[in-house]
C-alpha cells in the first residue's frame, strides 16, 4: 500500500502557502489538487498516526512538488524555491546532500559529438561512467549508452550484438556506440502531450521529470531508442549518488517518468566533458562546441568521412560516426 | 424538479431487474474489483509489474484503446442515417449506438489512465490554462481533446432527447441537430487522429504508412457495427424495444462492405511489405512469420485473419446474412477478429524489433490482464446502465411524475422515435 497520507487542509493553511501570493493558476492547481488529495484519502490506506515533524514536512513538500509549475514557466524565484525544495526532499527521502544546478545554456554554444568506430574496443567504460555520473537506476539496470558489436563488413544494427558478454575486442569485429543524439529535429519533442520535453538553445533535448505524465509517446517516437522509462522507483545506493546535479539532468527521478542522456548537462554547461567522453580509454569519443571553429569536433567534421544513423529520417542528429 | 425525478427514475431503472440482470451486474462488479486491485498493485509498484519494458513501451492498454476508439467512432454509422439522412429504420437504434460510443470512450479513457502509471490525477497537467496542453503539436493532445469532446457530445445528445421525452416534450431539432452534425465529423476525426498518433512516427516503419488512417476507419466500421448488431439483437430478444429487422439488415450490409474494404487494405499491405521485402518490413515479417525463434504473435495474427476472412465471406452470402443466427455468429467472429488484428497485431509489432534492431518479445502479465478485464467490465457496466435507463423512457413506460401536477400543460405522449411517429400517422390514416 502506498504511504501517501492525505494532505489535510489545516496543514496547508497553517504552513507557508497562505503567505505566498497566489495567482489564478496556483489557486486552480490547489483546488484540483485538493480533489486529488481527497481521492488519495480514500484510495491510499495509510497509517494516519505517523506524524513526526519530518514526515509532516515531507508530505507538505511532496504536495508542493505535485502542484509545481512547468520548469520553463517558473520565474527566477520559483526556480530557486523549487531547487531548495528538491534538495530538501532528496535529504528527507534518501538522506542525500546534493546540489541541483539550473545553469542555463551558454550563449554561442551548440554541443556536438563524434564517435570513432575504429578506436572503440567495446570496453563499455563509458556505460559504467554514465551509470555512476547520472545516478541511473541500479534496480532496472538503466543504461543510456548502448555499444553494438558488429562484424567487419556489415553495417546493420539488426545483425549487431548489443548484449555481448565476452572478452573484447573480439576478433573480426568493430564497435559502435549509441545514446541520445540530441537531434536538431527531435521527433520525440512535438509528440509530448504536456510539453514536458524540449530542446535547449545549446542543442540538448531535456525533460522536466516533474511535469512528465509518463505516457511514453516520446519513446515510441524516438528512432534511436534513446529514451528510458522508470518502470519502478529508481534505486541508487546512497553512497554511490553523485551529488553534483542539474534540474534537467541527473537529479532524483521518480517512478513513472521518462529520462534520457543529456550529454551530462550538469558537467558540459560548466565547460567539462561528458562522463562517457572522459571515461573512454581509447579516445574514441570527441565532444565539443560546434560553434567554435577551433574545437576538436569541428576538426573531425572537416577532416574525416563522417556518417550518421538513419539520415533518411531527417532528424539531423548532432552525433556523428567516423573512422581513422 | 424534473431533473431530480429523472435521476430517481434512472436509479430505479438501473437497480431493479430480474435475477439474471443482477447476476450480470454482480459479475461485472466482481471483475471490476479484481481490476481495481490489479490497478492498485500497478500504481504502487510502478509499471514494472506489467510486461512492458523499454523496448516494448506500449502494450495491451494502448492496443485496446486503439481498438475501442474505433468502436466509439462507429456510432456514426447509425447516427448519420438516423439524424442526417432521416432514415426512419435507424431511429430506434441510434440511442443505443450512442450508448455504445459512451461506454467505449469510458474504456478508452480508462486504458489511457492505466497506461500512465501511478496517480491518474497527474493528468491535470493536460488541462489548458492550469496545465500545458501541447496542442496542436502533439497528436496525443489532439486525441485527448477529441475523445473528451466526443464523450461530451455522446452524453449530451441522448440525454437531451431522453430528458425531453421524460418530461413530455418534443426535443427541439434546432437544439440538437447542429450537435449531431458536429458529432458526425467528430466521430471520423477521433479515429483518424488516433491512427495519426501511430502513423506520424517515422521511427516505427510498421505504423508509418499513409494507409493506417483509412485502415483504422475500415476496421472500426467493421467491428463497431458488428458489436451493435449483436447488442441490438440481444435487446430485441429481451425487451419490447423491437429494432426493425430492416435496420439490422442495413447495418449488416454496411458491416460487410467495411469488412471487405478492410481485407482489401490488409491485402495491399501484405503486397507492399512482402513482394519485395526490405528492412522497412521487418516488423511485418515478425508479425506474420516470426523472426528466428521469436514468433509470439504469428498464431494470433493468423487466427485473426482467418476469423476476419471467414466472417466476411459468410456475410457476403445473402441467405446467410439474412439468417439471424448466422448473422450473430458472423458478427461475433468479426468483432473478435478485428480485436486480434488491431489490438494485438498493430501496436505491439510496431515495437519489435526496436529501432536499433533488438528483438524483445512482449507477454502481458496477470496485472495487465486483470486491469484490462476490469476496464472492459467497466465499459459493459456503463453500457448496461445507459441502455437500462434509455429503454423505459423510449418505450413510454416511464414519465416524470410531476407531469400530471402541472396544470395547463398538455400532456403529449411523445413520439419516442420517428418510427413510432410513423406508426401513429398510419393508424390515424
Amino acid at each position: 500500500m502506498s504511504a501517501d497520507r492525505p494532505v489535510d487542509l489545516p496543514e496547508i493553511l497553517d504552513g507557508t502557502l497562505l503567505q505566498k501570493p497566489v495567482d489564478r493558476r496556483d489557486a486552480l492547481g490547489l483546488l484540483l489538487g485538493g480533489v486529488a488529495a481527497s481521492v488519495a484519502a480514500v484510495g491510499a490506506c495509510a497509517p494516519l498516526n505517523a506524524a513526526t515533524p519530518e514526515e509532516r514536512e515531507l508530505k507538505l513538500l511532496e504536495w508542493e512538488e505535485f502542484t509545481q509549475k512547468h520548469y520553463r514557466r517558473m520565474t527566477e524565484e520559483e526556480r530557486a524555491e523549487t531547487i531548495a525544495r528538491l534538495e530538501r526532499l532528496a535529504k528527507l527521502r534518501h538522506n542525500e546532500d546534493c546540489t541541483i544546478a539550473t545553469t542555463d545554456a551558454q550563449p554561442g554554444v551548440l554541443f556536438g559529438y563524434a564517435f570513432n568506430v575504429s578506436k572503440c574496443k567495446g570496453y563499455r567504460r563509458c556505460v559504467e561512467a554514465c551509470i555512476n555520473e547520472n545516478n541511473l537506476d541500479r534496480h532496472q539496470d538503466t543504461q543510456y549508452i548502448r555499444i553494438f558489436e558488429m562484424e567487419n563488413g556489415v553495417v546493420n544494427l539488426e545483425e549487431a550484438d548489443p548484449t555481448y558478454q565476452h572478452e573484447v575486442p573480439a576478433e573480426g569485429h568493430f564497435y559502435l556506440g549509441t545514446q541520445c543524439f540530441q537531434c536538431a529535429n527531435p521527433p520525440c519533442v512535438p509528440v509530448c502531450p504536456v510539453g514536458a520535453t524540449w530542446q535547449e538553445p545549446d542543442g540538448i533535448v531535456v525533460i522536466d521529470y516533474n511535469w512528465c505524465v509518463g505516457c511514453r509517446a516520446c519513446m515510441a517516437a524516438c528512432p534511436y531508442w534513446a529514451r528510458r522509462f522508470n518502470w519502478s522507483a529508481p534505486e541508487v545506493p546512497p553512497e554511490e549518488v553523485n551529488p553534483n546535479q542539474h534540474y534537467l539532468g541527473n537529479r532524483d527521478r521518480k517512478k513513472g517518468c521518462v529520462e534520457k542522456c543529456t550529454f551530462c548537462i550538469h558537467r558540459t554547461r560548466q565547460g567539462r566533458l561528458p562522463a562517457c567522453a572522459e571515461a573512454c580509454p581509447t579516445g574514441a569519443r570527441v565532444f565539443g562546441n560546434l560553434l567554435d571553429p577551433n574545437s576538436e569536433i569541428r576538426w573531425v567534421l572537416a577532416h574525416k568521412q563522417v556518417f550518421r544513423l538513419k539520415e533518411e529520417l531527417a532528424t539531423e542528429p548532432r552525433f556523428w560516426y567516423f573512422s581513422d | 424538479m424534473h431533473l431530480w425525478a429523472f435521476l430517481l427514475s434512472a436509479l430505479r431503472s438501473v437497480t431493479s431487474g430480474d435475477r439474471r440482470y443482477h447476476l450480470w451486474m454482480g459479475s461485472l462488479t466482481a471483475i471490476m474489483l479484481v481490476g481495481g486491485y490489479a490497478y492498485l498493485v500497478q500504481a504502487n509498484e510502478g509499471l514494472i509489474v506489467t510486461g512492458m519494458n523499454n523496448h516494448v513501451s506500449w502494450g495491451l492498454y494502448i492496443s485496446n484503446m486503439a481498438f475501442l476508439v474505433g468502436v466509439a467512432a462507429a456510432a456514426v454509422i447509425l447516427v448519420m442515417p438516423a439524424y442526417v439522412l432521416h432514415d426512419v429504420d435507424f431511429s430506434r437504434a441510434v440511442l443505443i449506438a450512442e450508448g455504445v460510443a459512451v461506454s467505449a470512450l469510458v474504456m478508452c479513457l480508462g486504458f489511457v489512465m492505466a497506461n500512465s502509471p501511478g496517480y491518474p490525477w497527474k493528468w491535470w497537467r493536460l488541462t489548458p490554462v492550469i496545465g500545458l496542453l501541447n496542442w496542436p503539436d502533439s497528436m496525443l493532445a489532439w486525441d485527448v481533446i477529441m475523445l473528451n469532446g466526443y464523450l461530451v457530445l455522446n452524453l449530451a445528445i441522448p440525454f437531451y432527447i431522453l430528458y425531453s421525452h421524460f418530461v413530455g416534450r418534443e426535443p427541439s431539432k434546432k437544439k440538437y441537430v447542429p450537435l449531431i452534425y458536429v458529432s458526425v465529423i467528430w466521430a471520423v476525426s477521433i479515429h483518424l487522429v488516433t491512427a495519426f498518433l501511430f502513423a506520424g512516427l517515422p521511427a516505427r516503419p510498421f505504423w508509418n504508412s499513409a494507409l493506417l488512417g483509412p485502415r483504422f476507419l475500415a476496421s472500426a466500421f467493421t467491428a463497431g457495427p458488428a458489436f451493435m448488431i449483436l447488442l441490438l439483437g440481444f435487446i430485441g430478444s429481451q425487451s419490447r424495444y423491437a429494432i426493425p429487422q430492416v435496420a439490422i439488415q442495413k447495418l449488416a450490409t454496411a458491416t460487410t462492405v467495411a469488412a471487405q474494404v478492410n481485407l482489401v487494405m490488409l491485402f495491399s499491405e501484405l503486397v507492399y511489405e512482402f513482394y519485395m521485402p526490405t528492412h522497412h518490413g521487418i516488423s511485418a515479417r515478425y508479425l506474420f512469420f516470426g523472426l528466428g525463434e521469436h514468433h509470439a504473435l504469428v498464431p494470433w495474427i493468423r487466427a485473426g485473419i482467418f476469423l476476419n476472412v471467414a466472417a466476411t465471406l459468410t456475410l457476403m452470402i445473402h441467405p446467410l446474412r439474412h439468417n439471424q443466427r448466422v448473422l450473430m455468429v458472423a458478427c461475433a467472429t468479426l468483432f473478435v477478429g478485428i480485436w486480434v488484428e488491431k489490438g494485438i497485431g498493430l501496436v505491439i509489432p510496431g515495437f519489435v524489433p526496436s529501432p536499433l534492431g533488438e528483438i524483445v518479445e512482449y507477454t502481458p502479465t496477470w496485472v495487465e490482464l486483470c486491469v484490462t478485464a476490469g476496464i472492459w467490465a467497466l465499459g459493459l457496466f456503463v453500457l448496461t446502465i445507459l441502455v437500462r435507463v434509455a429503454l423505459p423512457i423510449e418505450l413510454g413506460e416511464v414519465r416524470s411524475p410531476y407531469l400530471e401536477q402541472e396544470t395547463g400543460t398538455r400532456i403529449v405522449r411523445p413520439r419516442a422515435t420517428r418510427a413510432r411517429y410513423e406508426d401513429i400517422r398510419v393508424r390515424i390514416r
